[in-house]
């Protein structure tokens, strides 16, 4: 080995990359955004020990003026809506909050009877309310979380796929001239992009679904819905991602920028879609902005459907959301398609 | 008669460099018209302009008197200088490809016929010699029938026995009645193909017309050749101009049996004497100053 032939590549390759100013910001902003995403999600006050989801009069606030117990350290109070409690009642029944507590009225609460952290945050409501509180017992077993993190698991396995296999493929055709020859025939960049995306729509449905059926036989998971409409919302949001990572790709024509852009989308989309964990308790807004990504929109169905056994109604709105995604992308993408790399 | 295809006042300009400068000409229909001139002529340019693929800073293109639009990409087969295809596909899977893009899509067999594809057919199309995928890509350009096919350097980098393969399917297309626009850099296979050729220099076109023609207007004499060796020392008082080559010389005259009883005069051997007519690489010489393939 010559030292002196290493360290002339080794300054050509820190030049190289040096120089390539859009691959050194992306692999500068990429850990910066991570770290930063991690700081929002959990950063602020110490985590709290018991969630409790609290009904509260109209016009009344989180205070303990309302109720001695608010004031409970290492409690983490979420108000929700009147329209919400059924909702949060099945939660209870699923162990997903420890207590419900309605305020409107004389107080009254819901816990489930077989949850040790219920049973917890019960008694400390007790102890606060001198055991004044009417008591509405759930039953349930709790949502294990390889039920809660499958569809997390496969949702996060088809975003990767159908960014990068959509995305790096199309700038690895414009960089070496593929796309420029399509260009002198009749496709329009419509069909191209098109035909790109059902391609990538079978492979990760059906990669999806064989998955899918080999964790059923080998992980035995909850699906309290039915499976058809589960296929729909997989296709639904595989549209709406393959379409995200074809727009990506429609004018990049380097290939280490494309693939630094694809992981700045995919990265803050794999943290804040609630792949791993739920986002009930990081900031309102960050909860807001999650629901405009894809792969949120995508879990947020699946689980309904897997774990709630939600209808074709009940998850509608995700489905149109997804479907707006995908036409959006793609409209973008066609309209502002380089079919050259220079 | 409309002219198939016509160029008028084309520019391209680059940031610092004016690659087409002003360049206009017409081919018509069935003609095959050859745009010749060195590496960086502008000839990929000028040719990029007329398919369609590279926008022009002025000047227009017409495609049987209109604008480029939907006619042209469905009636025009392109055979680009430099092109990528989509990998992990044979030779066949490929020309199925391209002939599902168009709607008058020739029969796959057809074209492996045409371009002699037949023992590579189900051949992945990475694993082609140069010759092979050029086939391959002319195969291609004439996927949709083409009315005027663009052949961009075909035969740069092939070996001799290659070329001529190729030049032999030029011709075959060339009896079809299409329409051929050529680029090469090949002067003797521009003369042996073209009816009409454009030589082109820094953007700009020098000459045009039938090869034979353009030759004969400039010349009127032929050149003998000599290997250096054998001149060496002899052509300080030689009476005729004498251009010396890195390897050999050559007597450019009108005079044959003169120039041949100057050399025996002078005991020159004439074993390996060679004598041609001009040709178009000469014409550039004579047009440029310069040498063509530098």
């Amino acid at each position: 080995m010559s030292p002196r032939r290493l360290l002339a590549v080794w300054h050509a390759r820190n030049l190289e990359f040096l120089r390539d100013r859009s691959t050194l910001i992306f692999n500068f902003l990429f850990p910066l955004a991570l770290v930063v995403a991690f700081a929002v999600i959990f950063g602020g006050q110490p985590r709290a020990l018991f969630k409790v989801d609290v009904v509260l009069p109209a016009g009344a606030a989180l205070d303990a003026r309302l109720h001695p117990f608010l004031d409970t350290r290492y409690v983490d109070f979420v108000r929700i809506g009147p329209e919400d409690v059924d909702a949060t009642i099945r939660k209870v029944g699923r162990h997903e909050t420890d207590l419900l507590l309605d305020l409107r009225t004389a107080p009254r609460y819901w816990v489930n009877e077989d949850s040790p952290k219920g049973y917890l945050a019960e008694k400390l409501l007790l102890e606060s309310a001198g055991g004044r509180a009417t008591r509405e017992p759930v039953f349930g077993a709790a949502v294990r979380y390889v039920d809660w993190l499958l569809p997390g698991i496969l949702g996060m396995n088809m975003m990767f796929s159908c960014l990068f296999g959509v995305g790096y493929v199309v700038v690895r055709y414009r960089k070496s001239g593929f796309l420029r020859r399509l260009s002198a025939t009749p496709v329009t960049a419509f069909e191209f992009g098109a035909a790109q995306v059902l391609s990538r729509l079978l492979l990760t449905v059906s990669v999806t679904s064989l998955l899918y059926a080999a964790l059923a036989l080998l992980v035995p998971f909850r699906n309290e819905g039915s499976t058809l409409l589960l296929l729909l919302v997989a296709v639904a949001g595989a549209l709406a991602m393959i379409s995200f990572g074809f727009m990506m790709a429609a004018r990049f024509a380097s290939e280490e920028l494309a693939n630094g852009a694809i992981n700045l989308a995919s990265w803050p989309m794999m943290l804040l879609s609630g792949v791993w964990f739920s986002l009930e308790g990081a900031p309102a807004w960050l909860q807001q902005a999650a629901k405009a990504l894809p792969l949120t929109q995508m879990l947020v169905a699946a689980r309904a459907v897997m774990l709630d056994g939600a209808s074709f109604a009940d998850v509608l709105p995700h489905l149109g959301w997804l479907a707006a995604m995908t036409l959006l992308f793609l409209g973008i993408a066609a309209s502002g398609f380089r079919w050259r790399a220079d | 008669m409309t002219p198939v295809l016509e160029v008028r006042e084309l520019v391209k300009e680059y940031p610092g460099v004016r690659a087409v400068d002003g360049v206009s000409f017409s081919i018509a229909e069935g003609q095959c018209f050859g745009l010749l001139g060195p590496n960086g002529a502008g000839k990929t340019t000028t040719v990029e302009m007329m398919e369609g693929v590279t926008r022009p800073t002025s000047g227009s293109v017409l495609y049987r008197g209109e604008p480029l639009g939907p006619r042209f990409r469905e009636e025009a087969g392109i055979q680009f200088q430099k092109t990528s295809l989509q990998e992990f596909l044979t030779v066949r899977e490929t020309l199925a490809l391209f002939s599902h893009l168009y709607p008058r899509g020739r029969e796959v067999d057809a074209l492996i016929e045409t371009c002699a594809l037949g023992e590579i057919a189900d051949r992945d199309n990475r694993k082609l010699s140069g010759g092979q995928m050029q086939r391959l890509l002319l195969a291609i350009a004439l996927a949709n029938d083409p009315q005027v096919l663009f052949l961009d350097e075909p035969t740069t980098g092939l070996d001799p026995q290659a070329r001529h393969n190729f030049w032999d399917l030029i011709r075959t297309i060339k009896r079809e009645r299409r329409t051929v626009l050529l680029t090469t850099h090949y002067m003797e296979e521009a003369y042996f193909l073209c009816d009409v050729v454009a030589i082109m220099d820094r953007g700009r076109i020098i000459a045009e017309g039938p090869p034979s023609r353009l030759l004969r207007e400039h010349f009127d004499d032929v050149v003998l050749e000599l290997p250096r060796e054998d001149f060496s020392g002899e052509a300080v008082d030689f009476p005729l101009p004498v251009l010396v080559a890195s390897d050999r010389v050559e007597i450019s005259t009108g005079d044959v049996e003169g120039a041949l009883r100057a050399l025996l005069d002078r005991g020159i051997p004439l074993r390996h004497l060679r004598i041609r007519p001009r040709n178009l690489e000469d014409l550039f010489l004579e047009l440029t100053g310069r040498e063509l393939r530098t």
